[in-house]
Order: C-alpha cells, then sequence, then structure tokens
C-alpha cells in the first residue's frame, strides 16, 4: 500500500508546479524505499534500498536512450527556420482561400495534422501561427460577413487557439518519433514487451480521422453560432418574427 | 550494417557540440550549468553502455540537480533577421519544406526495406529499426539542406542549440518517465492500483477495463497537466495487467489510443499551462485568468467526444487484432 507514496509525490509534485525532473526522480526513490519497509527493516536496509532503486533508474534511463535520436532533426529545422521555413508556412496559410471563420479554421486543422504527422510539429503553434495570422485572418473573414461584437471576436480567437491544438495533439502520434510514441515504446520494453514505433503510429489513425470529422463539423457549425452585435441580432429577431407571422 | 550504437555516436557527438558551442558564448545567461547539462547528456549517449548501473543512476542524479533545481536559461546564439527570412522564404518557394519531408521518407521507408528487402536489412540492424532510419533521414535531409543552403559552417549546430535550449529540461521527460515506469513495475505499483480499483470497481469485462483505463488516463492528465506522466502509472495499473494481459488486448492498440485518451484530458485542464493558458494569453481573450477560460471552453466538447470514440475504438479494435 506503501508504495503508492510514490504515485502521491508524482502528482502532488506536478500539481505544485515544482520541476518535473526532480518530481520524477524523488518519486522513484519513495516507491522504491517504500515497497523495502516493513517491519523490523533499519537505515541500512532503507540506504541498501534506495542505493538499489537508483540503479534500477540508471539502467532503465540508460536502456531508453534512444529517445534521443529523435533530436537528431533539431540542426536541420533550425537550419531550415534560419532560411525562412515558419516564414514560407506563414505565406502558405496566408494565401488559403476560404469564405467563413469556421472553412477557414477547418483547412488550418486539416493542415496542422498533417504536417505534424509528418513530424513538422515546430510549423505551427500559438506564437508561430494563431496569434499572428489565425486569429487575425478568421476574425476577418467573419467581419466580412457583417460585424462581430467583443463576446464573439473572444470566441473566434479561442476556438482558434483550440483548432491549433487538436490538430496538433490528434496528428503528432502518427509520427514514429514524438515523445509520446518513445515513451509508449520505453515503457513497453521495461515491461519485457518488445513494440515497434510504426506499429504504435499506425493505431494513432483512426483516432486522427475521428477528430478531423468531430472537431470540422464543430467548425462547420461555429459560422452560424458567432455572436453578432444588438442591431444584427434584432435584425434576425425581427425577420424571423415576420417569418412566424 | 548501422546499428543503435552508430546512433548514439551521431547524437553524442551533436550534443558535445552543443555544450561546447554553449560553453564559448559568453552572453548565455546560465553557460556553465547549460554546457554542462549537454555535456552529461552527450556523456550518456558515447559512454552510458559503460559506466554501469549505478554510474548512470548518479549521471541521472547529476542532470536533475543541474536542471531541475533551477531554470536553464536560453542562449541566443547569432541567426538571421526576420527581414532576411521572410525575404528568403519568398526566395525559395516551398522547396523549404523538401529537405525536412526526407525525415520521414527516409524513416518509413527504411524501415520498411529493413523489414522486405535484402539491401535494407544488410544496411539497418533490426534492433530499433524504425529510430535508426529515422536518425539516418535526419543526417541525410541536413547534408541536402546544407548544400543547398551554404549556410556558415557552424551554423546548424548553433541554430540546433538554440532549438534545444527552448526545450531544456523538456529533453529528458519521456526517457525519465518511462524510467520512472520501470521503477514502479518492478515496486509492482499497478498490482496495488490494480486491487484497488478492482475492489471498488469490478473490471471484470473487456468494455469496463477499457472505460476505466481511458477514463483514468484522462483524469490523471486532467490532475497532473500532462498526459505522458499519467501513461506510467495507469498502463502499469490497468493498461497492462487488465486490459492486455487478463483479456488479451492488443499492446499497441491499447498503448496507442490510452495515451490519445489522455490527451484529451490536456485540452481540458489549465494545469497544460503552454496549450490552454499561454494562447489564452497571447490572444487576450477577456477571460485568460479564469481557470476555465475561452479556449479550454472552446475544446471541451471535442475533448469529451474524442474521449468516447478512443474509448470505443479501443473496445471495437484492441480485441479483434
Amino acid at each position: 500500500m506503501w508504495v503508492l507514496l510514490g504515485v502521491a509525490v508524482l502528482v502532488l509534485g506536478f500539481v505544485l508546479r515544482l520541476n518535473p525532473l526532480l518530481v520524477i526522480v524523488i518519486a522513484a526513490l519513495v516507491t522504491g524505499v517504500m515497497a523495502a519497509l516493513g517491519p523490523g527493516v533499519g537505515p541500512g536496509e532503507i540506504w541498501a534500498a534506495a542505493l538499489a532503486t537508483l540503479e534500477a533508474f540508471g539502467k532503465a534511463f540508460n536502456d531508453s536512450r534512444y529517445f534521443h535520436i529523435t533530436w537528431l532533426i533539431l540542426p536541420l529545422i533550425g537550419l531550415l527556420e534560419r532560411e525562412g521555413l515558419q516564414e514560407r508556412a506563414r505565406i502558405v496559410i496566408s494565401r488559403a482561400k476560404a469564405a467563413t471563420a469556421g472553412r477557414l479554421m477547418l483547412v488550418y486543422l486539416l493542415l496542422r495534422q498533417i504536417t505534424s504527422a509528418l513530424g513538422l510539429t515546430s510549423l505551427g503553434g500559438h506564437p508561430q501561427m494563431v496569434r499572428p495570422l489565425l486569429a487575425p485572418m478568421t476574425e476577418g473573414a467573419a467581419e466580412a460577413e457583417g460585424p462581430i461584437s467583443d463576446k464573439g471576436r473572444a470566441r473566434i480567437r479561442a476556438m482558434a487557439a483550440a483548432t491549433d491544438n487538436i490538430g496538433l495533439f490528434f496528428g503528432e502520434d502518427i509520427f514514429i518519433a514524438i515523445g509520446s510514441i518513445i515513451l509508449m515504446v520505453g515503457f513497453l520494453q521495461q515491461a519485457g514487451i518488445v513494440v515497434e514505433p510504426l506499429q504504435l503510429s499506425v493505431w494513432a489513425i483512426p483516432t486522427a480521422i475521428a477528430a478531423l470529422l468531430v472537431h470540422g463539423c464543430r467548425l462547420l457549425v461555429f459560422d452560424r453560432r458567432i455572436e453578432r452585435p444588438s442591431t444584427a441580432t434584432a435584425a434576425a429577431d425581427s425577420s424571423d418574427g415576420e417569418a412566424a407571422q | 550494417m548501422i546499428t543503435l550504437d552508430h546512433a548514439y555516436l551521431v547524437v553524442g557527438l551533436m550534443f558535445a557540440a552543443f555544450s561546447l558551442l554553449t560553453l564559448i558564448d559568453r552572453t548565455h545567461p546560465t553557460r556553465i550549468r547549460s554546457a554542462l547539462f549537454w555535456g552529461l547528456i552527450a556523456a550518456s549517449m558515447l559512454v552510458g553502455g559503460r559506466i554501469g548501473d549505478l554510474g548512470n543512476g548518479v549521471l541521472v542524479l547529476g542532470l536533475v540537480v543541474l536542471a531541475g533545481v533551477r531554470k536553464l536559461g536560453v542562449g541566443r546564439p547569432e541567426t538571421t533577421t526576420p527581414a532576411v527570412r521572410e525575404a528568403q522564404a519568398r526566395r525559395r518557394g516551398n522547396w523549404l519544406f523538401v529537405p525536412a519531408l526526407i525525415v520521414p521518407v527516409v524513416a518509413v521507408g527504411g524501415t520498411l526495406a529493413a523489414k522486405h528487402t535484402a539491401f535494407g536489412a544488410w544496411l539497418i540492424s533490426d534492433v530499433q529499426t524504425t529510430l535508426i532510419a529515422l536518425g539516418l533521414g535526419c543526417v541525410l535531409a541536413l547534408v541536402v539542406a546544407w548544400v543547398w543552403l551554404r549556410p556558415p559552417a557552424t551554423a546548424p549546430f548553433q541554430e540546433g542549440r538554440r532549438l534545444v535550449d527552448s526545450i531544456g529540461w523538456a529533453v529528458l521527460l519521456p526517457q525519465m518517465l518511462a524510467s520512472l515506469g520501470a521503477v514502479f513495475l518492478l515496486a509492482d505499483v499497478g498490482g496495488v492500483v490494480g486491487n484497488l480499483i478492482s475492489s471498488t470497481v469490478p473490471l471484470t469485462t473487456p468494455l469496463v477495463a477499457v472505460i476505466a483505463y481511458c477514463l483514468g488516463m484522462a483524469l490523471f492528465t486532467v490532475i497532473m497537466g500532462n498526459a505522458f506522466a499519467a501513461f506510467p502509472v495507469m498502463t502499469a495499473a490497468i493498461g497492462l495487467p487488465i486490459v492486455i494481459h487478463q483479456f488479451d488486448g492488443n499492446v499497441a492498440i491499447v498503448c496507442a489510443i490510452g495515451m490519445l485518451a489522455g490527451f484529451c484530458g490536456t485540452l481540458m485542464t489549465p494545469m497544460a499551462a503552454n496549450f490552454n493558458v499561454v494562447p489564452a494569453n497571447l490572444l487576450e481573450l477577456p477571460d485568460r485568468d479564469s481557470p476555465l477560460n475561452g479556449v479550454i471552453r472552446a475544446q471541451i466538447p471535442t475533448a469529451l467526444i474524442m474521449l468516447a470514440i478512443n474509448m470505443l475504438l479501443m473496445y471495437l479494435l484492441a480485441f479483434r487484432f
């Protein structure tokens, strides 16, 4: 039962926003020591248990070094960014032709999912793409159809940010060398199960398609739900009223 | 034949270059500490196999002390200006994407070639084939980009250092969590949590087990703000012993979809600050300080539907393949 103290340390440490690396090592040591704890266990045994845990942790750490192979992409991406990769992505997005805010975000969702699935997660993101480009473009598309209220403006911006996150989360796992895939491979290896990254990433595809459909439908409905200022609402209400009469 | 050891050598040399360039960067805010941090990772890649388990444990403690007690600074190596980048983007056009696309093509192509062709099997080792092919793709793409763009000699490593600095301690997160998972497995944390859960909710059918695992991943992620951290706990507790071992679920399907169920939790929590709080601030949303700001509220419907779909997909697929 006391081994759960390690899980508690992990949860508490993340909730308190302590540095995760520190939290993880402490959680591991607490777990290992608690597992050895029992009646008649002295300080010597506790020290031995802590040392054994450190050894087990070190062994697993060394076994899962292959994760760092994924960082070999950094010099390439850095070099391409130096030559304007992100600016180029912005040019491509800014040329997207879509009639409404919702459809524009749908195009972005699809592009974000595809590029993430190809490992290009750094092409999108809130500081790089949403704030300078996607949010103003969607606001512009909505305004082209008539004035929007402050509330409507805030909802459009929030939806733009949400669309970037959803495209990333349900696209990146299709790429074989993303952190979550490597974590799964490493964890399963420690449990004595050998899985190739490609096997895991293939099974992220059904969820990715579902996410495109679900969020895509919400985006298409979104256009009709954008709050317009009261004059527009009043006009819409009165025309509804006339139709009813 | 290219093996994991060759890949480790290349990665180790890359981190050594990051370390060296940081060390000679007088403007770096945490010059010595950052150089030591990248240097220790380089050491782990180059000699990790020869320093024993305790040696690796001590190396981990060193990394944690360097990066976990106080923040690592971010260096600002010389790079191109936004104006130059804009001009280059217009001049080079969409060709800029091509080197980046070489990487997934070589990674997937190399993996398939190693499985199905004699040449591929001769070229790439059958241990961690995909990752070796990925490393090969990165190196090939870098060579192509280098020849084409003709940057100053150290530019790829200076630019790589710029990116790795912005990632900081998080470069170790998946590896550290996988190692924590190993300790959890040794201490049978999964067994204890599993007993605790099955004493309250009897996980007697595959459907109930799938729901418990996915819901657990999402809830744990909401609390901790990180699906990576939830994964070793919930998979050791329910995923592995019950969904996979007891009900014979397919390992790859259960884990892949379980992680995605965790991502649904990430969409619903202010604890995932990078994704949910930072954009609310960047976009100056009026409710940016509320725990359920506009971004999270915009995400909740999609997240809940996707959580249900993930449960359904896992239930329908995992026991069939």
